[in-house]
């Protein structure tokens, strides 16, 4: 009998490299969107670290462990990566799969801020962008999620249809940024 | 223009959605009669100074915010998350 | 010509380069006005009305004359100005506002009918006859005024946008601004430096001044080197800050080096939006031109443009110079000139108390009354109180003062204050929220009072930070005071100029005054002096001092124009930079995508989204074929298609019931789990938002859909009646749109086809009309929704999205089998309106409940939503347009949307207006076109006979007024 085949959001757009940086597409393995119910956000911050060591993510903020990391993702949710979120979990939260909603890619290099700068709004600054930092904004015009994984490497999240355009945003950033030398 | 999101922190005005006055919290009751409803509507003042409107983070954490500025000057003095300003007046 | 010293230029750099198709050359540093200054070229444009022969005014971004287009083809650029535009081999720069050549230019007759070209000409000269405008006096006009011209052709040149942050922008590296810079830095704020020069220093390359005892551009250099090495500081030459915007926003624009600009993929200019918690305004000042006669011939330039062009690119624009101003820096050009070896035929001094000790021929309380030379300056009239002397010369520099760089400060509605002791307007402190002004811009002319001045603005921001201030000392520098005895205007006869860019003399703004545009704004647009790029660089002050003399008030009272950003052009391209071809929007793309492509099917936008329209077989030559071939796929056997670019949002908590009840029309709380439900979601004015089915999942998870149009605008929407209206209510949704990749599988086949791909088949008791619920497919779990947009027995099922082109492409097969296959957007569009379902061309935002037939479906047990206006008057009743079909009953069997309808016998007007058509199609079902349509109490004219006519398409056809159901009225085949 046939099969269903995945096919990955970035398939045959990356990797790509120009202007000291490389982009890459990144497999964070499942994704799921974690909302309180009302009333119900300590309980939850106690059972995610019970079930999978990571606290209730500040604004702004994530939580690694190992390769699970959990992303501060909007007003009033959460995004957890890396694992299947506990069932017991959905005692206190609404959880949502987003496990093929984003394209996730990793922009990393010497560049890569400068790179950024030309596609997003945000203040990317050590100060007010450290490492472990997650916002949401636009990329473009895109909305997007941008978490910085490491000095120079930022991951960047589009959804999922728009994958395409990101590829080309980021590659005539990266054509700019090479020029400059 | 930047909006300081209270979640997210001083923000560009691109990412922001701008909708009109804040009086759009005070829903009337649904049989509160064609002037309340009007009046919620469609009628709202034009004032030269403070004033308070609903903005939408759209491109950012998704609240909906109350921003005091001032028509006049421009300045933003202030931004409140619309379910706080809410919580608070039920 | 060049002189022999050494300037910053690098003459082993030779770099050759054309002007009018003339090779010329000129070194590595060079601007293109100082390479033409040293090649002796004296004209290098015409001016905008008269066509006067112009040369090199000034050294800045403030050059009025010199403006050029450079570049080829679709790259070449129009009114670049030649005093900023960096030299590099092979430069091509060509003169402007000249027919057919700049030495012999026809339109140079405007010159001699000047006296029908003063202000005001175009409303005086062009009033009547009407008619004429199109025809000859607009085409006169663009020929005979105005400067460079676009190519034309799309421009392949590649611009860029960028953001930056910082705590601090220094706004110009002159001796103030490195000064800040320097201190800022020092004491750890993050600071972006931006000057719109290739190098920093400011008017120190520009003059023979010292700072603490060595030359201020060394010492400039040196303060520059200890800045790049800070990590947090950031020095952005080439960058002209052009606007202050609100929240500490200010607007640069970057323009590239040339060489860098040439590289592959470089960006030409890069527009800069930089959000800084304080400014400092370092922007200098610029100097003021004098107004007499003639004073616009080629070799009558700026004296701070001079001593720039001679001490910084050692050049000389003449042989045999005189000077003319009314300070001291008239004194310190005829000094620096003698000093480069360049012979100083005369120097006057304007102030009557004024003397020299320099060895050249002084005059006095002297003034130059006229300029004579008509290609360039040949002498010029000195008036003494003895009589006038001709002085031959072929180079004046004049000075009339200084005025303050203050624009930036009034771009938020601030205005200056005037300052008699400087002549001049300066900046009021505040004007800019978190702006602060140093140096000349604030009216601190000495290089000491600008190194103080930008040292003290460092402190105060440092302060108002909280950051602590580093030990940096004050270097020693000249503290000469600033004596100026006002001179505007030249009393005598002919044209002196006050506007070069825009052709505005003195007489101008007499004549605006005489005829009573005498508010300064007035008189600026009936004058157009200062529009435009000039911005009132340099004739500002002069033009209103001379409109307060003509108005016998003070110049305080007659106040000055707005300055408006930017403050030098920027070019759209600039501006729009990243938006064009493929950045213009996000292109969206399903998973379906890849095949449908393959399979050659149009991909037509949908919003956003990219959508199949049809997909074409061997053999079918038109777009109908396919559709009507797809149709009857559906209708007979088993189509599919991709409708995952409906929106589906999934909504979840205990207040999850109420919340959709709040949402929609209808009651949805009373939803069975695993059954989905049409819903109708209202505006809060009471017409009709959105539409789509809604499944309920569980007792507290629903997944609601949204039509591909309205996602973001419902989600939005959803947020809104949460956060705003009902944050007590225990909900949290969240798009999925993007998670599912959902396909329609319809048709009289469509569970024979559908059953081949699940693990456990269903049938008509497991998966009745209107259920849903999770099923595995071929091992993946997916879910399933008994639900129909074309009237057919049809399904949705939806897999995780990696799994999308996969099972695409496996139920396009196997529908092939079955004699059935792909369909696209026209074959749905059919499909739906046989069965009279909406789409937004429907609900278009200005109909209700009640025009489509819904208004049933507002529930009365409940309130939702819009339900309160619903009510108002004049949103229901038999004077609205409502929801009807359409049929063709005469000779013209086509139906089109956009249509109006008008009662059988009347006339095709307006006033008998009674609908519109909304959507037509032709149905291969029916065998004929059939229509949707909003017509006046239509619901009670079924069977009317009407008239639809397309004014746009000159389309009549007759129509009978039917149901709006056309096929299968009583639902069987979907329920079946």
């Amino acid at each position: 009998m046939a099969e269903l085949v995945a096919r990955t959001p970035c398939a045959g757009l990356l990797p790509i490299a120009g202007g000291g940086v490389r982009v890459t597409e990144v497999d964070p393995g499942p994704m799921t969107a974690i909302a309180p119910f009302r009333g119900k956000e300590k309980t939850l911050a106690g059972a995610l670290k019970r079930a999978h060591g990571v606290g209730w993510p500040a604004p702004g903020q994530s939580e690694a462990s190992g390769d699970l990391r959990i992303l501060w993702f909007g007003h009033s949710h959460a995004l957890l990566t890396g694992v299947a979120p506990k069932p017991t979990l959905a005692n206190h939260a609404a959880l949502t799969d987003q496990g093929d909603a984003w394209a996730v890619v990793q922009v990393e290099g010497a560049g890569t801020r400068d790179v950024l700068a030309r596609l997003t709004p945000l203040d990317l600054r050590d100060g007010a962008f450290p490492v472990g930092a997650c916002a949401r904004s636009e990329v473009q015009h895109m909305q997007a999620a941008i978490l910085r994984v490491a000095g120079d490497a930022y991951r960047v999240m589009v959804f999922r249809s728009m994958a395409r355009t990101l590829v080309h945003d980021l590659q005539v950033a990266m054509r700019g940024v090479a020029a400059r030398g | 223009m930047r909006i300081p999101c209270p979640i997210c922190g001083s923000r560009d005005i691109r990412e922001f959605d701008y909708m009109g006055h804040a009086q759009a919290l005070d829903r009337p009751d649904p049989g509160a009669g064609a002037q309340a409803w009007d009046d919620y509507l469609h009628n709202r003042d034009n004032p030269a100074g403070p004033t308070r409107d609903l903005w939408f983070h759209g491109m950012g954490c998704g609240a909906w915010l109350v921003v005091e500025r001032d028509t006049v000057s421009h300045e933003v003095t202030g931004a409140t998350l619309a379910r706080d300003v809410k919580g608070g007046a039920a | 010509m060049r002189l022999d010293k050494p300037g910053q230029i690098d003459r082993t750099q030779p770099l050759s380069f054309t002007f009018d198709g003339r090779e010329y050359s000129g070194f590595a540093g060079d601007t293109l006005a100082s390479a033409l200054i040293a090649s002796n070229v004296r004209v290098v444009g015409r001016s905008f009305k008269y066509h006067r022969p112009r040369g090199v005014f000034t050294a800045g971004s403030e050059e009025p004359n010199a403006l050029v287009t450079i570049g080829q083809g679709a790259a070449a650029e129009p009114n670049l100005r030649a005093t900023t535009s960096e030299l590099c081999e092979g430069l091509v720069a060509r003169s402007q506002n000249r027919w057919p050549s700049l030495d012999y230019d026809l339109l140079a007759l405007n010159d001699l009918f000047a006296p029908f070209l003063g202000a005001g000409f175009y409303y005086k000269t062009f009033m009547w006859p009407a008619k004429l405008w199109e025809r000859l006096y607009e085409p006169f006009i663009r020929r005979a005024a105005g400067l460079g011209a676009l190519s034309g052709a799309p421009n392949a040149d590649h611009y860029e946008k960028a953001y930056a942050h910082c705590d601090l922008l220094v706004i110009g590296a002159g001796p103030a601004g490195l000064m800040a810079a320097l201190a800022a830095g020092r004491a750890g704020l993050d600071v972006i430096l931006a000057d719109e020069d290739v190098r920093t220093g400011g008017r120190l390359n520009a003059e023979r001044i010292e700072v603490d005892g060595r030359p201020g551009a060394d010492w400039a250099e040196t303060v520059t080197d200890e800045l790049r090495g800070m990590g947090n500081v950031r020095i952005m030459t080439r960058t002209t800050v052009t606007g202050a915007y609100d929240g500490g926003t200010y607007g640069a624009l970057e323009r590239l080096s040339p060489e860098v600009a040439a590289r592959t993929g470089a960006p030409r200019e890069c527009f800069w939006r930089i959000a800084t918690r304080r400014a400092i305004l370092a922007a200098g000042a610029l100097e003021r031109p004098v107004a007499f006669r003639n004073n616009d011939r080629p070799g009558v330039m700026m004296a701070g443009a001079l001593r720039a062009y001679v001490n910084r690119w050692a050049v000389s624009p003449g042989k045999t110079v005189t000077v003319f101003g009314n300070t001291d820096d008239a004194h310190r050009t005829a000094a620096d000139l003698l000093a480069a070896g360049v012979h100083v035929a005369a120097l006057i001094d304007a102030r009557p108390e004024a003397g020299t000790d320099l060895p050249v021929r002084f005059y006095a309380g002297a003034q130059v009354v006229n300029a004579h030379g008509r290609g360039g300056l040949e002498a010029i009239s000195i008036a003494t109180l003895s009589g006038i002397d001709k002085v031959q010369t072929d180079c004046l520099a004049m000075s009339g003062g200084w005025n303050p760089t203050l624009h930036l400060t009034c771009h938020m509605n601030g205005r200056p204050d005037w300052s008699p002791a400087l002549a001049a307007f300066v900046s009021r402190d505040g004007a800019v929220p978190g702006l602060l002004t140093a140096g000349a811009c604030r009216g601190d002319f000495s290089t000491h009072g600008c190194l103080a001045g930008g040292l003290a603005a460092a402190k105060a921001v440092l302060k108002d930070l909280g950051k602590r201030a580093r030990a940096t000392d004050l270097p020693v520098a000249e503290d000469a005071p600033y004596r100026i005895s006002p001179l505007w205007a030249v009393p005598g006869k002919g044209r002196a100029w006050l506007d070069f860019q825009n052709d505005v003399t003195v007489k101008d703004v007499k004549l605006a005054a005489t005829e009573n545009y005498s508010s300064v704004e007035h008189m600026k647009r009936y004058t157009t002096q200062g529009m435009a790029p000039d911005q009132g660089k340099n004739s500002n002050v002069n033009a209103l001092a001379v409109l307060a003399d003509a108005t016998g008030r003070g110049i305080p009272e007659t106040g000055t124009t707005t300055y408006r950003p930017p403050y030098v052009p920027v070019p759209i391209a600039a501006l729009g930079a990243g938006a064009q071809g493929a950045g213009f929007a996000p292109q969206r793309f399903t998973t379906s995508h890849d095949l449908s492509v393959e399979m050659g099917a149009p991909m037509v936008e949908a919003g956003l989204w990219y959508r199949p329209g049809w997909f074409p077989r061997e053999g079918e030559k038109t777009w109908r074929q396919s559709c009507d071939r797809e149709v009857g796929m559906v209708r007979e056997a088993v189509g599919v298609c991709d409708v995952s670019t409906l929106g589906k949002i999934d909504v979840q908590g205990p207040d999850a019931p109420a919340f959709l009840d709040l949402l929609y029309t209808n009651m949805f709380s009373t939803l069975k789990v695993g059954r989905a439900r049409y819903g109708l979601m209202l505006r809060e004015d009471g017409h009709v938002m959105d539409d789509g089915t809604t499944a309920r999942l569980g007792a507290h998870h629903y997944l609601m859909t949204t039509t591909t149009a309205a996602a973001g605008q419902v989600m939005k929407h959803m947020e809104f009646v949460h956060q705003c209206l009902a944050p007590q209510m225990d909900v949290s949704f969240i798009s999925v749109t993007e998670q599912w990749a959902q396909f329609a599988v319809a048709g009289p086949k469509s569970r024979d086809l559908l059953n081949g791909i699940l693990d456990d088949p269903v049938d008509g008791d497991s998966f009745p009309f209107m259920a849903c619920g999770a099923v595995s497919v071929m091992g993946v779990a997916g879910r399933l929704f008994r639900i129909s947009f074309s009237g057919e027995h049809a399904y949705e099922v939806a897999v995780p999205a990696r799994y999308g082109d996969s099972l695409f492409r496996l139920l396009v097969d196997r529908a092939g089998e079955l004699g059935g296959g792909a369909y696209g957007m026209e074959a749905l569009n059919v499909l739906r309106i046989e069965k009279g379902f909406i789409t937004h061309a429907e609900i278009h935002g200005r109909t209700t409940a009640f025009d489509i037939g819904m208004e049933r479906m507002v529930s009365a047990k409940k309130d939702c939503i819009g339900k309160a206006m619903a009510a108002r008057p004049g949103l229901s009743g038999p004077d609205r347009e409502q929801l009807v079909g359409l049929v063709p009953t005469g000779a013209v069997k086509k139906l089109t949307a956009g249509a109006h309808l008008f009662d059988a016998g009347a006339e095709a007007v307006r006033k008998n207006d009674q609908g519109y058509i909304t959507s037509a199609a032709f149905s291969p079902t029916l065998g004929h076109f059939m229509a949707l349509g909003f017509l006046k109490d239509g619901r009670a004219r079924h069977g009317e006979e009407i008239r639809m006519v397309d004014h746009v398409r000159q389309i009549e056809a007759r129509c009978r007024v039917v149901d709006p159901v056309f096929f299968d009225p009583e639902g069987g085949r979907a329920r079946g």
